[in-house]
């Protein structure tokens, strides 16, 4: 066999047969890599907060912690249980709230409450918090993440959707955005 | 049977490929690698199959839903012949692989396998392992219970702490905003799509390069590796001292690979499944979700960092970890062999195992998580109560009620996150028993907001009771002199 020409008609055939595919290759890639990222997208431009109620207000005695439960605002019919969401919510006097995540700042565990001691505990890694939410002992480096609330009739609403982490804490973006006070 | 050697026949002609497997099967290996301590990467493997196999067989079964994953476990545990067998293997199996792939490593390590001319298959060993991992961490999310919603809680939060990207990564591991059925689904791919694909094609690799390169011969102490003469002189030794791998070797690593099979359907059928643990369900917070085995030493490692360490260890040590393994080859990839003439290998392999082996140790009985029901459930000793005064047994009551025990033992009972208190009153005097409670320290929150002044007395009343007989309470040693100091001056100055 001779040594194929670099240049013949064939080897520049396959050469653009090779850039044809590579072409399509990389728009290929666009729908690819778009329905990789799409869980990127919020809504709106306000990331994955929505508003959701909690319920009304005579659910949560003054002085009182309670949980309370809402549906998440970003389901899909198939999602189950995982859909329902705990939180705690701290009713301090009149139209004051705190409402926290149930995610530990740590990494994330069901903190629970303790009204004896006034605490919150961390099962997974052992971090405490005070009523307030605010850092009392182990490693969580920060207080409860809280969703910002506001009182709509006689209804306790949150924003939320976006589980509680350490890039996404809670609403707090809104709360610099927009100060909620109830 | 002449018909069979004939459609044999009639196939090889037309694949011909019974010279090549015949090559591969004859192929000559060191007499001393024929040896028992050569079997757990072919026993990994061996695993590896039955894991895809079990797969298999419970993915017809298994539904990939948030909503019916849990269901459809129960009824593989419950309903189907033979279900929960298949589950326990599985489960098991998964143990067996990731001890197997360990254990070869180390093997590998220690016989300086990784050295010259055999970096690039150490490092195709690295991906299996990380790979072999990620099918451990992913199939316990598809065992969708409490653990897993809580673990992928876990991972989330140790991705969202990533610098700048971290919210997006969040997102993208979990397909959305929050642990749900996308998160499922996509944990599903992973385990029963991407990584095995990943797995079967490295595997391939893993096994060629054995193949082209030639398994390790036993590492002979002073026998040292140099690039310009190794080969040739594997050459030599296989032709001098060669033996073909079908059968002088091979009937070791099938024999250890059927005792691994018969251990993992043992194991399966003594100890069961794994799991489900309860439903996936967020608002049962009554739980105390903890990973599985192999994971556990992180789950120390997270209780036990101090906050400030915990994430840039998190994000760099992995990548330390894994650069490290992947820049070994190159960085000794000649020179001595043997464990007996590299003492900072075993040392190394030694306290890694040593540092592992605690942790997983520790993280079994995890002494840094509060024991939720401690201040329920466990009572005071009673000879902590006999002859005390009502104050001191107030001030019991005031323990069990504020929850003193979830974090402290009496009497061996209760949480282990602070110090056990049955001597605490030969440590701390009454002064400085109440300044630990109203104000905390070290990992103590302060109390000075949830206890009554009186709660506080009757509180410390009870602790400064509990020393043992004969030995006397702390004391505060400065506090007779300076009364007697304050007692002399009043007195002087006094006409």
């Amino acid at each position: 066999m001779s040594e194929p020409n670099k240049f013949s008609r064939r080897s520049a055939l396959m050469k653009l047969g090779l850039l044809i595919n590579g072409g399509i290759a990389a728009l290929l890639t666009v729908p690819v890599v778009g329905y990789i990222l799409s869980p990127l997208r919020g809504k709106s431009g306000e990331g994955y907060n929505a508003r959701v109620s909690l319920g009304s207000l005579d659910q949560f005695p003054e002085g009182q912690t309670r949980l309370a439960t809402f549906r998440n605002p970003f389901v899909r019919p198939w999602d189950g249980q995982t859909a329902d969401i705990p939180c705690w919510v701290r009713h301090l006097a009149g139209p004051t709230f705190q409402v926290f995540a149930i995610n530990c700042a740590h990494l994330g565990c069901p903190v629970r409450w303790f009204s004896q001691s006034g605490l919150f505990m961390c099962p997974c890694h052992g971090g405490a918090y005070y009523a307030d939410g605010s850092r009392a002992s182990g490693p969580p480096e920060r207080g409860l993440f809280q969703y910002p609330y506001r009182i709509e009739g006689d209804h306790l609403v949150i924003r939320a959707g976006e589980l509680p982490t350490l890039a996404a804490d809670a609403g707090t973006a809104a709360i610099r955005r927009k100060p909620c006070a109830g | 049977m002449r018909w069979i050697e004939s459609l044999c026949d009639w196939m090889d002609r037309r694949l011909q490929l019974s010279g090549a497997i015949r090559e591969a099967a004859l192929h000559r290996v060191p007499r001393s690698s024929a040896s028992w301590w050569y079997v757990f990467g072919s026993a990994a493997l061996t695993v590896f199959i039955l894991q895809v196999v079990t797969g298999i067989l419970l993915a017809i079964v298994y539904v990939p839903s948030a909503a019916e994953a849990w269901n459809s476990l129960q009824a593989l545990n419950h309903d189907l012949t033979l279900g929960w067998f298949l589950r326990a293997m599985h489960g098991w199996g998964s143990n067996f692989m990731v001890a197997l792939v360990l254990i070869h490593m180390v093997q590998v390590f220690l016989f300086g396998a990784h050295k010259y001319p055999r970096e690039f298959t150490w490092i195709v060993g690295v991906f299996l392992l990380l790979m072999t991992l990620g099918m451990a961490f992913t199939g316990q999310v598809l065992r969708f219970d409490q653990d897993a919603y809580w673990g992928l809680g876990i991972g989330a939060s140790i991705t969202g702490r990533v610098p700048l990207i971290g919210g997006w990564l969040v997102n993208l591991l979990l397909g959305g905003p929050i642990i749900a059925g996308e998160t499922l689904s996509r944990f599903f791919a992973l385990h029963v799509f991407v990584i095995p694909g990943t797995l079967i094609g490295l595997v391939g690799l893993h096994l060629l390069l054995v193949l082209k390169l030639g398994i390790n011969e036993w590492p002979m102490p002073g026998r040292v590796v140099r690039r310009e003469t190794y080969l040739k002189e594997y050459e030599e030794l296989t032709h001098k001292d060669g033996v073909p791998f079908v059968p002088d070797a091979i009937w070791k690593d099938l024999i250890f690979a059927g005792c691994i099979l018969l251990a993992v359907a043992f194991c399966g059928v003594i100890f069961g499944p794994f799991g489900p643990t309860g439903q996936p369900d967020p608002t049962i917070i009554e739980t105390v979700p903890r990973p599985d085995f192999f994971f556990l030493w992180l789950y120390a490692l997270l209780s036990l960092l101090p906050p400030q360490f915990e994430t840039p260890f998190l994000l760099i040590a992995p990548l330390i970890g894994i650069a490290a393994l992947l820049l070994l080859p190159f960085l000794s990839g000649e020179g001595e062999k043997s464990w007996r003439r590299r003492p900072i290998a075993v040392l190394t392999v030694l306290l890694l195992a040593v540092a592992l082996g605690t942790f997983t140790k520790l993280a079994s009985n995890a002494p840094w998580s509060p024991q939720m029901n401690a201040w329920s459930g466990s009572t005071v000793p009673q000879r902590y109560l006999k002859d005390r005064s009502p104050l001191e047994r107030r001030g019991a009551l005031v323990f069990q009620d504020k929850q003193c025990r979830n974090c402290h033992v009496l009497g061996r009972e209760g949480g282990q996150r602070g110090p056990a208190l049955d001597t605490v009153a030969t440590r701390l005097t009454p002064d400085q028993l109440i300044r630990q409670v109203l104000q905390g320290r070290g990992n103590m929150p302060a109390y000075g907001k949830n206890l009554s002044p009186a709660e506080v007395t009757a509180l410390v009343a009870f602790l400064t009771t509990l020393h043992p007989a004969g030995q006397a309470r702390a004391r505060d040693a400065s506090r007779p002199v300076a009364l007697e100091a304050s007692g002399e001056s009043s007195s002087s100055t006094r006409p």
